[in-house]
């Protein structure tokens, strides 16, 4: 037993994909010609439907510390439990105790349905945990579904034995498909007994992730590829990289932004490389997009993420509280069954509300078809477009518009427009950590706060003061705190709309067909 | 002659089943290598295992205690990086 093992000191790290990935995030869904069968295994996976993560919830657990290369995005050392950010993780489990973790889990959350393993190195550069805990779980809770993701370097040795239990998704990160590029990203792998370097670690790297993208494809599971965006290393090239991944029947490309901070000791952090703006993702990610809807809502979960994506409530089950628990899960899958059952319903009932605009779609609509599955059945060019208005939200669950403007350290960045809303990322203000609270202190923080928010028209938050009030308004963003506590899909909705009815110069003054919460 | 493992290492577990001589330990604060046990994998490797997967730069030594990831080495970022940028950041 393994069970012994200390949880502390677990570098914090990211398997590949992880500087700025995580779960399965927002990608290129194949809309109109996405089969049902596929439909049908994303329709309650929280990472993949946009409906379905208001329902629904998922974990990762942080089994698997090892990695086989290093990518310039990832930092091994760092294990800092106020990050959320990808390859960063508090607890390091044992197959045995993730798999206690996850029972516990599932009987507390009944609306977890997916279990993914995502570090905090690479799920598959540790394959006896990894298909430790999927085999043990395939085994006791069928009724979950599992998920793994790799940086794609040991993937076909194991293709063959991932098949064997309950997977149905597959994450590959592959941030390039030329040697050159690649040679930018990853200073090294671990490639049969040698650490390779350079442009030849680039080109194994690439040839593996391809060679398991195919070998999953013949094989009839899902793959994703995560790409990190880096600006001025990958961006352009990430066009060529989503048309030969779709080509060879990846079902989603999600293209995400890259996360670089001094602070968390990455090369790219160290050396100043910056991370998208909110303008650039959005170009690149509709570029990608091509003839597949992108999902936008990806969070970027850290390695140990468990509850509603944008939560964690990691901190209720950790290994102490968990320990001695005696979890009866053929209890619990009956109780789980009713839970899903009556989410089911409820969303079947919601598809019966007459919509404002009835348009004809291969699945019914839902209400909330304003951010979700609506949009990946169709597009509708024909559209009149009203201009799209960035809006930044004070939120500390990523679910709701609960923060005080002035307490609020990230905003969650989302595009409203007249064919829905996407979540276009976080942007992260950082003070200075003086401790004074002089005035001009706060001037200044305001003023870095301001900047931070270049290019929103709109911030929501619950409260917001006089001063920074007008501040805002004088640098053309507009704080709305109407919208406290409301979930933040239906307040960005309600402000576009109002924006439109009110002119704003988002004309042609169209009420959004989607826009019908 | 033996490798040895110091402080630094962060126990990503890497390099433990990589010892063709089981020689690393799943020790704490940090994975120790069985001086005794360690051959430095003569005879099974051109490279040393551990040292050849090791993410962390500056954390095995050789036998004469000289590191086989020196500083930069790994991550590309110049050694004195770090104090620039830690300067910067109590400067904000």
């Amino acid at each position: 037993m393994e069970s012994k093992l200390s949880v502390n000191g677990v570098g914090a790290s990211c398997h590949d994909t992880r500087a700025a990935s995580g779960c399965g995030g927002g990608s290129g869904l194949a809309g109109s010609e996405l089969p049902a069968a596929i439909r049908a295994k994303i329709d309650n996976h929280p990472c993949f439907s946009e409906d379905a993560h208001h329902h629904y919830a998922r974990m990762h657990v942080a089994v698997a510390p090892a990695c086989n290369i290093q990518c310039h995005y990832c930092n091994r050392k760092y294990d800092c439990s106020n990050e959320s950010r990808p390859g960063v993780v508090s607890e390091l489990l044992t197959p045995d105790q993730a798999v206690s973790k996850v029972l516990a889990v599932a009987a507390a959350i009944p609306q977890m349905t997916v279990l993914g393993i995502a570090g905090p190195g690479d799920p598959l550069a540790n394959p006896q945990r990894t298909l430790e805990t999927f085999r043990q779980l395939t085994e006791k809770a069928p009724d979950i579904k599992l998920c793994v993701s790799t940086n794609g370097l040991a993937l076909p040795e194991l293709v063959d034995e991932l098949c064997l239990h309950n997977i149905e998704h597959v994450t590959i990160t592959i941030n390039c498909v030329d040697p050159d590029v690649g040679a930018q990203i990853y200073p090294w792998i671990f490639w049969k007994n040698r650490r390779v370097t350079g442009r030849k670690a680039a080109e194994i790297l690439i040839a593996q992730q391809q060679k398991g993208l195919e070998m999953l494809v013949a094989r009839g599971v899902l793959v994703k590829v995560n790409s990190v965006l880096i600006p001025g290393v990958n961006d352009e090239h990430l066009k060529e990289v989503s048309r030969v991944v779709k080509a060879k029947g990846a079902f989603l490309h999600n293209v995400m932004p890259l996360i670089a901070e001094p602070e968390h000791g990455t090369f790219y952090g160290l050396m100043g490389q910056r991370g998208p703006t909110a303008g650039e993702l959005g170009a690149l990610q509709e570029a990608c997009a091509g003839d597949m809807r992108m999902m936008r809502h990806c969070r970027q979960c850290r390695a140990d993420a468990v509850g509603m994506l944008g939560e964690d409530r990691g901190a209720e089950f950790t290994l102490e509280k968990i320990a001695g628990q005696e979890i009866d899960y053929a209890a619990a899958m009956v109780r789980r069954a009713e839970v899903h059952a009556s989410i089911e319903a409820q969303r079947a009932t919601k598809n019966q509300t007459p919509c404002a605009t009835q348009v004809p779609s291969p699945r019914p609509r839902t209400s909330e078809a304003y951010v979700s599955l609506a949009s990946l059945t169709r597009r509708r060019p024909t559209q009149p477009a009203t201009r799209p208005v960035l809006m930044a939200v004070a939120t500390t669950d990523g679910q709701h518009v609960d923060q005080h403007f002035a307490q609020a350290r990230t905003f969650a960045l989302y595009e409203a427009s007249a064919s829905g809303i996407r979540f276009i990322g976080e942007r992260r203000v950082v003070h200075e950590q003086g401790g004074s609270t002089s005035r001009d202190d706060t001037t200044r923080a305001l003023q870095q706060t301001i900047e931070m928010l270049a290019g929103c028209e709109v911030v929501l938050c619950s409260r917001i003061g006089y001063e920074p009030w007008g501040h805002l308004e004088a640098a053309g963003i507009r704080p709305n705190g109407e919208y406290a506590m409301a979930p933040i899909e239906a307040a960005i909705t309600a402000v576009y709309r109002e924006m439109v009815a009110a002119g704003h110069g988002l004309s042609p003054v169209t009420t959004p067909v989607l826009m019908t919460a | 002659m033996a490798l040895q493992i110091i402080e630094g290492c962060v126990n990503c577990w890497a390099c433990l089943p990589l010892c063709p001589s089981g020689a690393i330990q799943d020790a704490r604060p940090h994975f120790l290598i069985d001086a005794e046990h360690c051959s430095e994998c003569a005879g099974d490797f051109a490279d040393p295992q551990c040292a050849s997967i090791c993410p962390v730069e500056g954390v095995i030594l050789d036998g004469l205690g000289v590191p086989l990831n020196p500083p930069g080495s790994l991550t590309g970022v110049p050694p004195d990086r770090w104090d620039v940028i830690r300067t910067a950041i109590q400067a904000r």
